[in-house]
């Protein structure tokens, strides 16, 4: 690497003014710090255990743990992980059944919780915070430190001018007051060193720089703690609710919940949200991406804890607040409402069912288990088309997300539902192994088609299935024919806004820490013989390109002051 | 013809001049080998000479090795195949940012919303500021790569990733969309001149520590008409931390536009994932840097470590690596 060395901080450091308290602390295998002997654990414990911590607080160190995490990070953009895509980890389970157990041993569906990943990232904070702690304390100490005393050569410095100007030892003494005020003007601490027939001021600036790496690290820790402590206190649940219909925040009323180790089971508000409408728009037929839906809209009613009510709405990349939680907007689909007489005529189901969307048309999946009322139990899965066309095939399909044409085909199950035993069971499967199919693909009974307002009789004289038409009174199309429903996100986090704030600290510090140059300034004026040599010299702290740009303008300037404050001083003479 | 079909006509004309351009900056590279020593030195001292930035260094005298001398500060170069490839990239640029911009208006928002546009004002961003960073320092001899990746770059898109206007999809209506995309892409297009400082200061490395050994032959004649390694260095460095701050901010913005479209600031989603590990790999090399025995050759890795990661993840992860970012265009 001696091709390198030619680096600003590398050749810069001469014996003169290179180190002083000033200077911020650095690991010893930092490319500023003295190279010193490999020490050797020394006997003991402690001697063994210091030298550890030492290790453990390099630069070194460091580096190879930030590039470990970056590879231990790879896995989890190849594997699918349970935390953001529950559904692929199922797959893939599926696709490999031999591959899965092991994979899963070593977390690979959950590698960012996985023991190893997290030893990582811990070695890293502990060697993190090893390392600012010292320097933190040594930086406040070099707060108060005053400027380096000016080296006896400056010469010897690379980035050095030096000027001669006639003047007598007052002139020389003025010459560094004016270097002085002019220094300090652009932000230097400054300090004087006069001796004998020199004087000199030393300045030093840029400790915002070091104050800025600092801060970047500790915001770093600070983004860290207050997500891993916010995780504690948060917690996250789905809900669909169906137009019309409402949801309570309490722990029963989640369709699921996720929660974190310190949320109580009475930490939820008791408000509650219900459904109003649901406004969707879609691209025109004919017009680049045609049936594309957008501009998802809930509109809702909150009842807030203390009983008063408003209205909101959620969409998306708009969430809404609700006693400090936020409300977003997940998914939607239809939920036609399904009446199921017996043969009697009595009602033994009435409601709106949800059906899952299987395409962007919104061909949809539902399932509706009737475990009472009817001589056995009925399961019945049922294909909804909001906008129905049939395909040369014979099959239906959905030709736009809208509903223009709605057709709902049911088949119908007889038998066990597989629900008694208190298993539970998704409301959005139907497990037929012990169940019986009466009608639909597979059987001599055809699929029941209906459309809203159509009754059908159930096979086998069972009663009757009626598709009910929403629609308000008066209503000429079927666009409001079938019910909509929302699924509906509830997150808490309280620690989100302090996460932010610590990342925003991160970005100011780093801003400081790479672009505050810290450098060194002297001036020192020598007289002799009615002349005055005057000195310049800067020295960088650190990456610093615009030192040598830096020290010439302060020559400039220093002699438009010195030219500026001759000639007054010249004026009693002359006017006399 | 409407503006998206004049978009696409100004792109592949943008895409017909990169490429004379690059062809004239190859030719560039190749008549740097053939200059007399003379010439070289007063190319080399241009070269740097002209930038403020590594003054310092060249008053020093610094490093003899890269033949920059004080003597060539203010002389001239005439490298005329490097002027003609900076005439044509500046007219290819136009043209390119005519593309982007009646891409724009055809879409009636900014033209960063699939992987096409992607690519369209990254590559934009590149090129411009690598012109930015040419009226300060002379970077020419960056000319061929920079042509050429972009060249790979936008002819990939316009081949392959072209996706008609349509309208917004619900998450990405959001002014996030304008920020977090945008800096992302200038963070990149800084990364990316870092990464081929990086690749001429390995180069260059190689060369000087082949002299010092006293070869005859030590690598591409063009690489003597180069600043030294460490100059590449420290230019590579400076690029690179700017690109870092806009990344660092990239992923802010991206995790506070998480939590309004997807309802949590983070989920390592594959792309939230991929610009994690660049920036961590980021971080590695701004350590490197300052410690002892990193600094040089093996940071010049780190870096061009962390633009392959970069560049895999602006392709790859992209088209086939399947997570909430699916916002490619493509199906
Ligand atoms: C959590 C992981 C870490 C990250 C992401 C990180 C990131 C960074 C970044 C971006 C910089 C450049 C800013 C500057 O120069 O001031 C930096 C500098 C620095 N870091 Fe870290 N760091 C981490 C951990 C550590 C650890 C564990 C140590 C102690 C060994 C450390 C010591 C330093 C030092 C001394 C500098 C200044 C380098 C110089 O003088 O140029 N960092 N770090």
């Amino acid at each position: 690497m001696s091709s390198s060395r030619s680096d600003t901080r590398g050749d810069r450091r001469g014996p003169d003014g290179a180190s002083a308290a000033s200077d911020p602390l650095r690991p010893s295998d930092h490319i500023d710090a003295e190279e010193s002997e490999v020490t050797q654990p020394r006997l003991g414990f402690v001697g063994w255990l210091r030298w550890a911590w030492r290790q453990l607080t390099s630069m070194r160190v460091a580096l190879v743990l930030l590039l470990i995490l970056a590879i231990a990070a790879i896995p989890g953009s190849i594997f699918p992980q349970r935390m953001a895509d529950p559904n692929g980890v199922t797959k893939f389970k599926a696709d490999n059944p031999d591959l899965f157990p092991i994979l899963d041993k070593l977390s690979l569906f959950d590698v960012y919780l996985s023991p190893w990943f997290s030893a990582i990232y811990l070695l890293l904070f502990i060697s993190l915070i090893g390392c600012i702690i010292p320097r933190i304390r040594h930086h406040l100490k070099a707060l108060r430190a005053a400027p380096p005393r000016t080296p006896a050569r400056l010469s010897r410095l690379e980035d050095h001018r030096e000027v001669q100007r006639d003047g007598s030892p007052d002139d020389a003494a003025t010459a560094i007051d004016i270097a002085q005020k002019q220094l300090k003007a652009l932000g230097y601490r400054v300090a004087r060193y006069d001796r004998g027939s020199t004087w000199s001021v030393s300045a030093e600036r840029g400790y915002w720089r070091e104050t800025g790496n600092l801060l970047f690290h500790i915001a770093l820790v600070g983004v860290l703690v207050t997500v891993g402590v916010g995780g504690g206190f948060a917690y996250t649940g789905q809900k669909v609710v169906i137009e019309g219909k409402s949801f309570v925040n309490t722990l029963i009323d989640y369709n699921s919940i996720n929660r974190g180790r310190f949320v109580t089971d009475d930490a939820l508000q008791p408000y509650a949200i219900g459904l109003d409408s649901f406004d969707v728009t879609y691209q025109p037929f004919g017009t680049p991406g045609a049936g594309q839906a957008g501009d998802f809209k809930a509109n809702v009613t909150v009842r807030e804890v203390d009983g008063s009510t408003r209205e909101g709405s959620v969409r998306v990349n708009h969430p809404l607040s609700v006693a400090g939680d936020q409300v977003y907007l997940l998914g939607n689909g239809y939920a036609p409402t399904i009446t199921v007489r017996n043969a009697e005529g009595t009602v033994v189901h009435s409601a709106p069912v949800e059906f899952l969307p299987q395409d962007s048309n919104m061909t949809s999946l539902g399932v509706l288990k009737i475990p009472d009322g009817m001589p056995e139990q009925l399961g019945i899965t049922g294909f909804f088309y909001p906008t129905v066309v049939k395909l040369e095939t014979g099959a239906y399909a959905s030709a736009h997300g809208e509903l223009n044409l709605p057709l709902l085909t049911l088949d119908v199950y007889q038998g066990d539902l597989g629900i008694d035993d208190g298993t539970p069971r998704s409301v959005y499967t139907l497990d037929t192994s012990s169940l019986t199919k009466l009608n639909g693909r597979g059987t001599d009974v055809k699929s029941i088609e209906l459309q809203p307002g159509e009754t059908a009789d159930l096979p086998n004289g069972l009663g009757t299935i009626t598709f009910e038409d929403e629609s308000p009174a008066g209503a000429t199309d079927p666009t409001e024919s079938v019910k909509r429903y929302v699924s509906l996100q509830i997150h808490h986090d309280a620690s989100a806004p302090w996460v932010l704030a610590f990342a925003l600290l991160a970005l100011a510090g780093l801003g400081l820490a790479l672009f505050v140059p810290r450098r060194r300034m002297w001036v020192k004026a020598t007289a002799s013989d009615g002349v005055i040599r005057l000195e310049y010299a800067g020295l960088a702290r650190g990456e610093d390109p615009t030192l040598a740009a830096a020290v010439d303008d302060l020559v400039r300037r220093h002699a438009r002051l010195l030219d500026g404050a001759a000639p007054r001083r010249a004026e009693p003479v002359k006017g006399a | 013809m409407d503006l998206d079909s004049i978009s696409i006509l100004l792109l592949w004309t943008a895409i017909a001049i990169y490429a004379g351009a690059f062809i004239a900056y190859a030719f560039d590279l190749a008549r740097r080998s053939s200059l007399s020593d003379e010439e070289r030195v007063l190319v080399a001292a241009g070269g740097v000479g002209a930038d403020a930035v590594a003054r310092g260094s060249v008053a020093s005298g610094g490093s003899a090795v890269g033949g920059a001398g004080v003597s060539g500060v203010g002389a001239r170069p005439r490298l005329v195949m490097a002027r003609i490839g900076t005439a044509l990239t500046v007219l290819g640029w136009l043209f390119h940012l005519g593309a982007t911009l009646t891409r724009g208006f055809a879409a009636g928002r900014v033209p960063w919303a699939n992987l096409y546009e992607f690519a369209m004002i990254g590559t934009l961003l590149i090129v411009l500021v690598y012109l930015v960073v040419l009226t300060r320092i002379d970077l020419r001899y960056l000319g061929t790569f920079i042509t050429g990746l972009v060249l790979v770059l936008l002819g990939a898109a316009a081949a392959n990733f072209y996706v008609i206007v349509t309208p917004l999809v619900d998450p990405l209506k959001s002014v996030w969309l304008v920020i977090h995309v945008f800096v992302a892409s200038l963070a990149t297009a800084l990364l990316a001149l870092a990464f081929a400082l990086s690749v001429m200061q390995l180069l260059q490395a190689r060369r000087e520590h082949r002299l010092a050994d006293g070869a005859e032959k030590a690598g591409p004649g063009f690489l003597r008409t180069l600043p030294d390694a460490g100059r590449l260095e420290n230019l590579a460095y400076r690029f690179t931390v700017v690109g870092f701050i806009f990344w660092t901010f990239t992923l802010i913005a991206g995790a506070i536009w998480a939590q309004d479209a997807w309802g949590r600031y983070w989920g390592f989603d594959v792309k939230e994932t991929w610009t994690f590990i660049i920036w961590v790999l980021y971080a590695g090399y701004i350590h490197a840097r300052a410690t002892r025995g990193w600094r040089g050759t093996p940071s010049a890795w780190l870096s061009i470590t962390g633009f392959a990661a970069v560049l895999f993840n602006f392709t790859i992860v992209n088209v086939f690596f399947k997570g909430l970012h699916a916002y490619s265009g493509l199906s």
